[in-house]
């Protein structure tokens, strides 16, 4: 059957935002215009895997194929329903960031600001490209043009601490995709003669069972944007980038990317049946599980908020490696649902630390005390975002981390139960207090006075409608939700 | 003691050879360098020369080497020597020749900018 | 017809006639020197290109200098091999011949004349030593491109004339060594001719001249080619090079030497006698590893851009003696593939410098300061020729080396991967100490409100631009279009009975 959209599509919507690029370079004088091409570039992107997204959820997968780079492996670029997921939310997500952008950016009179939408572009379409490849090869690719791309809005800066930042990040980043990714990478294509994803894993079965444990470590540590400890603290690091950088690329687009890879190598080249059957999700659940915990304990002890967030973001990303690994059907499904509703949550708390900074200056939550007298919209949609992050009612993080807990029950995995419990304690622990803190504080402790003042209207819009759909999303994940049970669905 | 005379040519290359190879790393002097290279080369030359002689044969020039005689002198070719390794070293003495005048053009430049061809002394003027 | 059979003698006799015309024209005006030395490469490409696509359509050519047969006569054998290293010889000569047309106005305003003529000999040389079916032969053209590389790096700054010296007895070391491999070949098989060679050695295995003869052809080869440990003359003779020199002498002198050691082990030797009969292998691929891993180290101590540069081709060719000497399709293909890569790179990397030379009059690390807003060109193709050593894909380093990994993992030499690996990541940590200096200035304010300072865009010249983004270009085209260039040309050369 011929799909409804033209073949090309996947590649289009990789390409919208990379054609951008040098529009928004040439018209780099005229502000408004160079926004105007940022915008069109990603509705035209969003339409474009929204078109493919019908088709998918029909339950087809799409392939498109270019050029063959050595024998036996190509380019080639598959929709399918984790890609599809994945896609939608980075692709929406761009659009309310290059808003919440303009507003950030202009407010706090930036410089740079046309380099800086160049590499935003450049970085989306390696983002969308990561969700759309069908082999490991193109994901490499696009994973490793991601880490570049990022570099320059990593230490927008430029000064000594964005230096810092962005060595950390480079460091970490390169050296673990080159160092393990890529020879994990190597080995398993002499292994296996192909590196296409597929759902029934494509090691031969006669693959030795300790071959098979080191490429597994290789390939967790060997994708460090999924911020598995101890390959954690670019994240923190790279905070140094300016707000908006920090909600779409290191809340969304980095380190999901990091976690969509390493879903994509536990579901696609190993295969969930081969981790249950050798015994190997519980290695994985190990190193997920100990991530959970520790970064969750460090992240109480953050005054920084954006620091906070960024351990927060370490933890969730293990939760959904943990999800995943567990090898279950709806532990997978459950931790794919849970790159949605995690984006959305976690965005929407970085849109509100960016929106504090730019109306208040203030980055740290000791001087927050009383700040929702001030900024009451922006500290509900904060509220709201956390109580997605936490997974409580009636927020979308809840419907993912139950479904991961039954996943944990379904693997027969009574232990991994626990490690979601106690840091979904620990999740509320750091983030209600701000909240607390933020609303109910005696007239002596706040340290604002009681009068509304938000951030610009292009800052404020986009938390409101993160938060919005991070508690849509609890009643409505169907979309999601099929995508994921698709992505898992058996042939 | 015969084996090591059977084959004196190749050890009187080998001599000469390691000769020009000590001169070219052990000596100072630049222009001893460079004669410790040209005694390299000749070394190698002596070697291709060696091997086309033969005992008792006489130069390989075939005379009146015309007409239908040609192949009743050609048979006998153990009486002349090889001419082919003399015919190369005839290019390799040129090449030799042109690598000294390089050398030696080198050595003169360095003379003339550092005053000097010891070596120690101009890198002490390069450090 | 004739002239595209002729094209194969074309490619050498024309820049060797163009550098005699050269030197009688320049007499008269210096001016001509440059469109004469363009047209002569400009035509020996093209016929590089014509030989290539006949090579591909039909198979080897074989080319018999004065119509005397082989062995007796000298021949010209191009495969798909030596048709792919023609090609590099000719593109980047011609690309380097383009970017040095302003520097060397400023850098030899003398010597204009001079330089093109060695520059043509040296091309001819290069084409010469790779066209050949001869192993003598290739002696007297390696000599030739060597001595006109001596006096080319001679023209450099005050410091070349003693690195050219110490490359002079070098290179003779090296060069001699080959000759007298080439006559212990000669004494046991009574032929120079390669293809002739290849037919007598087999039946030779035990002899111990044709190892003596192999070990003196390959050390002659590899010090040639700067191999560890005999590199010790590469550094200085091309980091003290005038920029065009280094620009042409660089990507192409350890390239064609590469060439010329697979030539000999497959074409002139065989696998069998090499990896079955003496099993070197296993002792030269840890050569190979140490020489990477040297080369890399050695990369990061440099303050200067060049030295750094002559460093990463130590362990480049680290790389290609070691995919070579792996004993297998894969590995060979990698190194094979890594010829031209690795060309294409050094030839980007080099021009940049140049540019920064041309426009900086300084080459330490330090006048990258701020190059993305002084010449934002230049840094973008610096950046991707950074990246393709690094290995990034879509770029040709990446490429070469899967392959070369993957010839390794065949053969289970892991310490050649880790040896390849470590040298991407201390190549990426290279690239970015420039990058960050390029980026960040030498020294960034500690404030938030910091903004660097103004710095107007000052660009290299165009002539040296166009080659430059060409070269860029090509870096990436070369990795898309790796599958192509691997079947269509270098699967057709890999020796039988690897």
């Amino acid at each position: 059957m011929h799909p409804p959209f033209p073949t090309a599509t996947p590649l289009l919507a990789i390409c919208s935002s990379l054609v951008a690029v040098p529009l928004i370079a040439l018209s780099g004088k005229k502000p408004n215009l160079r926004e105007f091409w940022t915008l069109l570039a990603g509705a035209i992107k969003f339409c474009l895997v929204i078109s493919m997204a019908g088709w998918i959820l029909a339950g087809n997968t799409h392939t498109f194929e270019l050029w063959q780079f050595l024998p036996g492996l190509s380019i080639k670029l598959t929709v399918d329903g984790f890609g599809m997921l994945f896609a939608l939310v980075a692709s929406s997500l761009w659009i309310l960031t290059s808003v919440y952008s303009i507003g950030y950016m202009r407010g706090l009179n930036e410089h740079a600001q046309t380099r800086y939408f160049c590499f935003f572009a450049l970085s989306l379409s390696a983002t969308i490209g990561v969700a759309f490849s069908g082999n490991l090869l193109t994901l490499y690719l696009f994973y490793e043009l991601l880490s570049l791309s990022t570099y320059p809005l990593v230490t927008h800066h430029q000064d000594t601490e964005a230096r810092g930042g962005g060595r950390k990040y480079l460091a970490y980043l390169l050296s673990t995709s080159i160092g393990l990714a890529l020879p994990a990478m190597l080995v398993t294509y002499s292994l296996a003669g192909t590196l296409d994803f597929n759902v029934l894993g494509i090691f031969p079965e006669a693959t030795a069972k300790s071959t098979l444990l080191v490429l597994l470590v290789m390939f967790i540590y060997g994708f460090a944007k999924a911020g598995v400890m101890p390959f954690h603290s670019w994240l923190p690091g790279a905070m140094v980038a300016p707000t908006p950088v920090s909600a779409l690329l290191h809340a969304v687009a980095v380190v999901k990317v990091g976690v969509f890879s390493i879903g994509r190598i536990l579901t696609g080249i190993f295969g969930i049946n081969l981790l249950a059957a050798q015994n190997l999700n519980t290695v994985v659940c190990v190193i997920a599980g100990f991530t959970v915990i520790v970064s969750s304990l460090i992240a109480l002890s953050q005054d920084n908020l954006k620091r906070r967030l960024a351990f927060s973001t370490v933890g969730q990303l293990s939760y959904i490696i943990l999800g995943i690994g567990l090898a279950s059907i709806l532990g997978v499904q459950g931790g794919m649902l849970h790159i949605a509703m995690h984006a959305f949550g976690k965005i929407t708390l970085f849109f509100c630390a960016g929106a504090i900074f730019v109306a208040t200056g203030k980055k740290y939550i000791s001087e927050m005390v009383g700040i929702g007298r001030r900024m009451p919209y922006t500290m509900f949609a904060f509220f709201l975002g956390s109580l997605s992050v936490i997974g409580l009612p009636p927020a979308g993080g809840l419907i993912s981390k139950f479904l991961m807990v039954r996943g944990a029950l379904q693997a027969d995995l009574w232990w991994v139960l626990v490690i979601y419990l106690v840091s979904s304690f620990l999740n509320a622990a750091y983030f209600l207090p701000i909240v607390y803190k933020a609303f109910f504080c005696s007239e002596e402790e706040a340290l604002f006075e009681k009068k509304v003042d938000e951030a610009p209207m292009c800052c404020v819009l986009p938390l409101t409608i993160t938060a919005g759909i991070s508690i849509g999303l609890f009643f409505y994940p169907n979309l999601f939700y099929s995508l994921a049970q698709i992505a898992i669905a058996m042939p | 003691m015969e084996y090591i005379l059977a084959k004196y040519n190749y050890w009187i290359y080998i001599l000469l050879m390691m000769i020009g190879l000590y001169a070219m790393i052990a000596k100072n002097n630049l222009v001893k360098k460079v004669i410790g290279m040209s005694i390299f080369q000749t070394a190698i030359i002596v070697f291709y020369v060696s091997i086309g002689a033969k005992r008792g044969a006489s130069i390989p020039i075939i005379a009146h080497g015309h007409g239908h005689d040609v192949i009743a002198t050609a048979v006998s070719a153990a009486e002349y020597a090889n001419p082919l390794p003399h015919v190369l070293m005839l290019t390799a003495i040129v090449v030799s020749v042109g690598t000294l005048g390089v050398a030696l053009a080198v050595c003169l430049a360095i003379y003339r900018r550092y005053n000097s061809l010891e070596e120690d002394e101009i890198l002490e003027q390069l450090r | 017809m004739i002239a595209s059979e002729q094209a194969v003698a074309l490619m050498v006799v024309l820049p060797l006639l163009s550098a005699l015309v050269i030197n009688m024209a320049g007499w008269f005006d210096r001016r001509l020197c440059f469109p004469i030395a363009l047209f002569a490469l400009l035509g020996s490409c093209c016929s590089a290109f014509i030989t290539v696509s006949r090579v591909i359509k039909s198979g080897v050519i074989h080319y018999r200098l004065g119509g005397w047969a082989p062995p007796m006569g000298i021949e010209y054998v191009v495969d798909h091999l030596n048709a792919l290293v023609l090609v590099i010889i000719f593109v980047v000569s011609l690309l380097a011949l383009l970017f040095s047309y302003k520097s060397i106005q400023v850098e030899l305003p003398e010597k204009i004349l001079q330089f093109y003529t060695l520059y043509l000999l040296l091309v001819a040389g290069l084409a010469g030593m790779t066209i050949t079916g001869d192993a003598f032969n290739l002696y007297v053209l390696m000599e030739i491109s060597a001595l006109t590389s001596y006096a080319l790096i001679a023209l450099g700054d005050k410091r070349a004339l003693v690195a050219s010296f110490n490359y002079i007895i070098l290179g003779t070391i090296g060069a001699s060594l080959y000759l007298l491999g080439v006559g212990h070949l000669y004494i046991m098989t009574g032929s120079l001719n390669m293809a002739d060679l290849q037919t007598i050695l087999p039946a030779l295995l035990d002899a111990r001249a044709i190892a003596v003869a192999f070990v003196l052809v390959m050390g002659g080869v590899w010090v040639k080619m700067a191999f560890f440990p005999m590199h010790g003359w590469l550094p200085n003779a091309y980091s003290y090079a005038p920029s065009s020199t280094s620009c042409l002498v660089a990507p192409l002198m350890t390239k064609v030497s590469v060439y010329i050691m697979i030539r000999m082990m497959f074409s002139v030797f065989n696998p069998n006698y090499i990896f079955v009969y003496l099993d070197w292998g296993r002792l030269v691929v840890p050569l190979a590893t140490v020489a990477i891993i040297f080369g890399s180290i050695s990369a990061l101590a440099q303050k200067d851009l060049r030295k750094m540069l002559t460093y990463i081709i130590v362990a480049e060719v680290g790389y290609m003696v070691g995919g070579a000497w792996l004993a297998n399709v894969t590995g060979l293909t990698g190194a094979i593939y890594h010829i031209l890569a690795d060309a294409m790179m050094t030839l980007c990397l080099f021009m940049v410098v140049g540019a920064i030379i041309y426009k900086l009059k300084d080459s330490s690390m330090d006048s990258m300061e701020f190059i993305f807003r002084r010449m934002p060109v230049t840094s973008v193709v610096f950046v991707i020729g950074a990246f393709a050593m690094i290995g990034i894909p879509p770029t040709c380093g990446f490429f070469s080396k899967w392959y070369l990994i993957s010839g390794a993992i065949e053969t289970s030499q892991w310490h050649y991967i880790f040896a390849l690996l470590f040298s991407s990541l201390v190549n990426a940590f290279v690239f970015f100490r420039l990058f960050e200096i390029g980026f960040f200035g030498k020294k960034p304010a500690d404030g938030h409100d910091h903004h660097a300072p103004e710095i107007a865009v000052s660009e290299a010249p165009v002539t040296m631009l166009v080659p430059m983004v060409l070269t860029a270009l090509s870096l990436i085209a070369i990795g898309i279009y790796t599958n192509e260039i691997v079947t269509v040309l270098i699967t057709k050369t890999l020796p039988v009975g690897l």
